[in-house]
C-alpha cells in the first residue's frame, strides 16, 4: 500500500436543517461553481455549501491549468525561464519579468544601468495601471453591469498594450527584461507617446470614477461585504492591494525600495474597513499614485546604456548559493526563490504567486454572505489562474 | 534586526531542547538560514513569531526542496608507507550523503518591517520518515503552500488542518517535483467503466453456443 496515498477529498455532508423543535426545514445545497463559470476568472472552481442563498462552506479548487512551471524551470537554463514567467500572470508580464530578473541579478551580482532602472519602473507602473483598470472592469461586470464598464477598461488597456507592443514586439507576452537590464532601448518618440497616454489616464480615471465611485448599486453591493480583518490579513500572508485595503501599511516599493523606487515621491493608500469597496478604492488610488511615479520617471529618465556590459547571455552560470527576491506586483508580493549549484540550470526554481496565497482566506470572507456576493468577493481578490495553477 | 548568532543564543535559552544550526550561503547577496530539528520546529517558529524583538508575523514563502542521495567525493591526504618510506598520498574518499526533503520558510515582519529570516526543516529521509510539523497553526498563509509542498514533494505535515492535494488531482500518485520522478508513459490513461461493463455483459450474453 502506498503510504503517501492522498487523502480522499473531504466531501461535504449534506445534512437536513432542523429547527429547534426538530422539524425539518430543508436541506443544505452543495453547488460546484465552476470551473467553466464566467465569473470565476478562468478555470477555477468553488465547492460551495448553501443554506438557501447563504454560503455555509466554501472550498476553492484549482489546478486545472497546472503545468508544473517550477519543474520546467529546473530543466532549462536561467534565461530560458524568462518567457515562461510571462505566462504566470499573463496580465502583468512586465512585473513578472522584473521579479525574476531582480532575483537572478541578486544571485549573480549584476548591476543594472540607470536608464534600464527607469525603463523598468515605467513598465511596471504601466502594468499596474492596466491591471487595476481591467480588474475594476471585471469586478463591476461580476456585479451585473455586463459589458460596458469592462469595454471602457479594455479600451484604456489597449493603449498601454500598444506601448508594450511597440517596444517589445508583443502585447501580453513581452519577454522584455534581461539579467542586467532590458532587451531593447526605448526611443524619444515612445516616451512622448507614453507621456500622452499617462496624461490622458487621469481623465479616464475621473470619468470611470464618476460612474462607479458613488454609484448606488456599487455602494450597496460592496460596502461591509467580504470584510477582511487586519490581523487575519497579516497572518494569512495576504499581500498587495488586499492587504492595504485592510489597513496594513506594507508596500514593497517602500519597504524594500528595490530598483530606484526610493527616488520617487508617492504615497501608499490605505483602507479602513477591509471590505470590497475599500479594495476597489485602493486600486483607484494606487493608479493615481502610479501616474505620479510615471510622470516623475518619464521626466527624469537619463540617457545611457540599457544593459550591464558584464551580463552574459550565453554560458550564464551563477555561483552556487540561494536567493529570494521579491517585487510589489499589481496583485501582491511576487517572489522568486532560486538555488544555484553552479550549473547552467537552477537547482530549485520557485515562484511565490501572490494570487494563489491571497485565495487562502476566500472562505473566511464569503461565509454568511449570499452566493452572489461570493462572486464579487472573488472578483475583488484579483486572481489570475495562470499564476494560481502554475 | 538581530544577527542570526544573537537569535541562536536567545533560542538556546527560550527553547533549550532545540538544535539550531546556522547554514552558510555561498551567494553574497542571499541570506543565511536557520536549520532547526523537526521535533522542535514548531516551538522555534512560535518563538520567532511571538518574540517582541523579532515579531515575524508574516510568513511570505514556503517551499520544498528535494535532496536525493548523493555521493560526495573529497580528496584527502593520507600518510602511507610505500616501499618503507612514509609519503603523503592523495586519496579520493567517497561518502554517501543520505537524501532528505527540506522545507524552507521565509519569514518577515510586517509590523517592524524587517526580514527575512530563513527557517529550514528537514525530514529524516525521502521514503518513510517524511513527517514535519505544520506551521499553519502559527501562520494561516502557510496553509495552501504546505498543501502544495505535500502535493509536489510528499512531505506530510502533522497538524495541518486540511492536508490534501492542491494542484494535482486527488487520484494522482507520486510526487512530481522530486528529482527522480518519472512521468508514466500512459499519462492519458484513465480507467473507464467500459471494461467492467463489457465483463458484465459477457455473463448476460454467452458467446459460446451450447451443443
Amino acid at each position: 500500500m502506498n503510504t503517501f496515498a492522498p487523502q480522499a477529498a473531504k466531501s461535504f455532508a449534506v445534512k437536513p436543517k432542523l429547527d429547534p423543535s426538530g422539524e425539518e426545514l430543508g436541506e443544505l445545497l452543495e453547488v460546484s461553481m465552476g470551473p467553466h463559470h464566467p465569473s470565476t476568472h478562468g478555470v477555477f472552481r468553488m465547492d460551495v455549501v448553501l443554506d438557501g442563498e447563504k454560503v455555509v462552506k466554501l472550498k476553492p479548487v484549482f489546478g486545472y491549468l497546472h503545468r508544473n512551471h517550477e519543474k520546467i524551470g529546473e530543466n532549462i537554463s536561467y534565461l530560458a525561464s524568462m518567457p515562461y514567467t510571462d505566462r504566470l500572470d499573463y496580465f502583468c508580464s512586465m512585473t513578472n519579468n522584473w521579479a525574476y530578473a531582480l532575483t537572478v541579478e541578486k544571485l549573480a551580482g549584476l548591476a543594472v544601468p540607470e536608464r534600464a532602472e527607469y525603463i523598468r519602473v515605467i513598465m511596471a507602473e504601466l502594468t499596474r495601471l492596466q491591471n487595476h483598470t481591467c480588474l475594476i472592469g471585471f469586478f463591476v461586470q461580476d456585479m451585473g453591469a455586463l459589458g460596458t464598464p469592462m469595454m471602457y477598461a479594455f479600451r484604456e488597456r489597449e493603449k498601454i498594450l500598444d506601448l508594450f507592443e511597440e517596444v517589445s514586439g508583443a502585447r501580453m507576452m513581452c519577454n522584455y527584461m534581461r539579467f542586467g537590464g532590458v532587451r531593447v532601448d526605448v526611443n524619444d518618440e515612445w516616451i512622448a507617446k507614453t507621456k500622452k497616454v499617462v496624461a490622458d489616464y487621469s481623465k479616464f480615471l475621473d470619468e470611470f470614477g464618476t460612474f462607479l465611485t458613488e454609484n448606488e448599486i456599487v455602494l450597496a453591493r460592496t460596502q461591509f461585504v467580504g470584510v477582511l480583518p487586519k490581523d487575519l490579513a497579516i497572518n494569512a500572508s495576504i499581500t498587495g492591494p488586499m492587504l492595504r485595503a485592510a489597513g496594513v501599511n506594507y508596500d514593497l516599493r517602500k519597504v524594500d525600495k528595490y530598483g530606484i523606487y526610493s527616488r520617487f515621491n508617492f504615497q501608499v493608500p490605505l483602507g479602513e474597513h477591509g471590505d470590497i469597496y475599500d479594495r476597489y478604492m485602493i486600486r483607484v488610488l494606487e493608479m493615481r499614485e502610479s501616474i505620479k511615479i510615471l510622470d516623475q520617471a518619464l521626466r527624469d529618465i537619463p540617457a545611457g546604456p540599457v544593459m550591464d556590459p558584464k551580463a552574459k547571455l550565453r554560458g550564464f552560470r551563477p555561483k552556487a548559493g540561494e536567493v529570494y527576491g521579491r517585487v510589489e506586483g499589481p496583485k501582491g508580493e511576487l517572489g522568486f526563490y532560486l538555488i544555484s549549484d553552479g550549473s547552467p540550470n537552477p537547482y530549485r526554481y520557485r515562484v511565490r504567486p501572490p494570487s494563489f496565497i491571497n485565495l487562502t482566506i476566500l472562505e473566511d470572507m464569503c461565509l454568511g454572505h449570499n452566493i452572489s456576493d461570493a462572486v464579487v468577493i472573488l472578483g475583488s481578490v484579483d486572481i489570475v489562474l495562470g499564476e494560481v495553477d502554475r | 534586526m538581530e544577527t542570526l548568532e544573537q537569535i541562536q543564543t536567545r533560542l538556546a535559552a527560550a527553547v533549550p531542547s532545540a538544535k539550531v544550526e546556522i547554514l552558510a550561503n555561498d551567494c553574497a547577496a542571499g541570506e543565511r538560514s536557520l536549520l532547526v530539528d523537526a521535533a522542535n520546529g514548531f516551538a522555534v517558529a512560535k518563538f520567532l513569531r511571538d518574540d517582541a524583538q523579532l515579531l515575524l508575523d508574516y510568513c511570505s514563502n514556503v517551499t520544498g526542496i528535494d535532496w536525493p542521495d548523493k555521493e560526495i567525493t573529497e580528496k584527502i591526504k593520507v600518510k602511507q608507507t610505500v616501499d618503507g618510506v612514509e609519503k603523503e598520498v592523495e586519496e579520493v574518499k567517497k561518502t554517501l550523503r543520505p537524501g532528505y526533503l527540506e522545507v524552507v520558510y521565509h519569514l518577515y515582519s510586517m509590523t517592524l518591517k524587517h526580514g527575512p529570516i530563513v527557517l529550514r526543516l528537514r525530514t529524516g529521509n525521502r521514503a518513510d520518515q517524511t513527517h514535519l510539523p505544520s506551521l499553519t497553526p502559527l501562520w494561516r498563509g502557510a496553509e495552501f503552500q504546505e498543501r502544495e509542498v505535500y502535493d509536489l514533494y510528499g512531505v506530510l505535515f502533522d497538524g495541518h488542518p486540511d492536508l490534501r492535494r492542491i494542484l494535482m488531482w486527488d487520484e494522482f500518485e507520486g510526487f512530481p517535483m522530486r528529482r527522480d520522478y518519472l512521468a508514466p508513459d500512459d499519462f492519458e490513461y484513465e480507467p473507464t467503466p467500459h471494461d467492467e461493463v463489457l465483463e458484465a455483459a459477457k455473463k448476460h450474453y454467452p458467446t459460446e453456443v451450447k451443443a
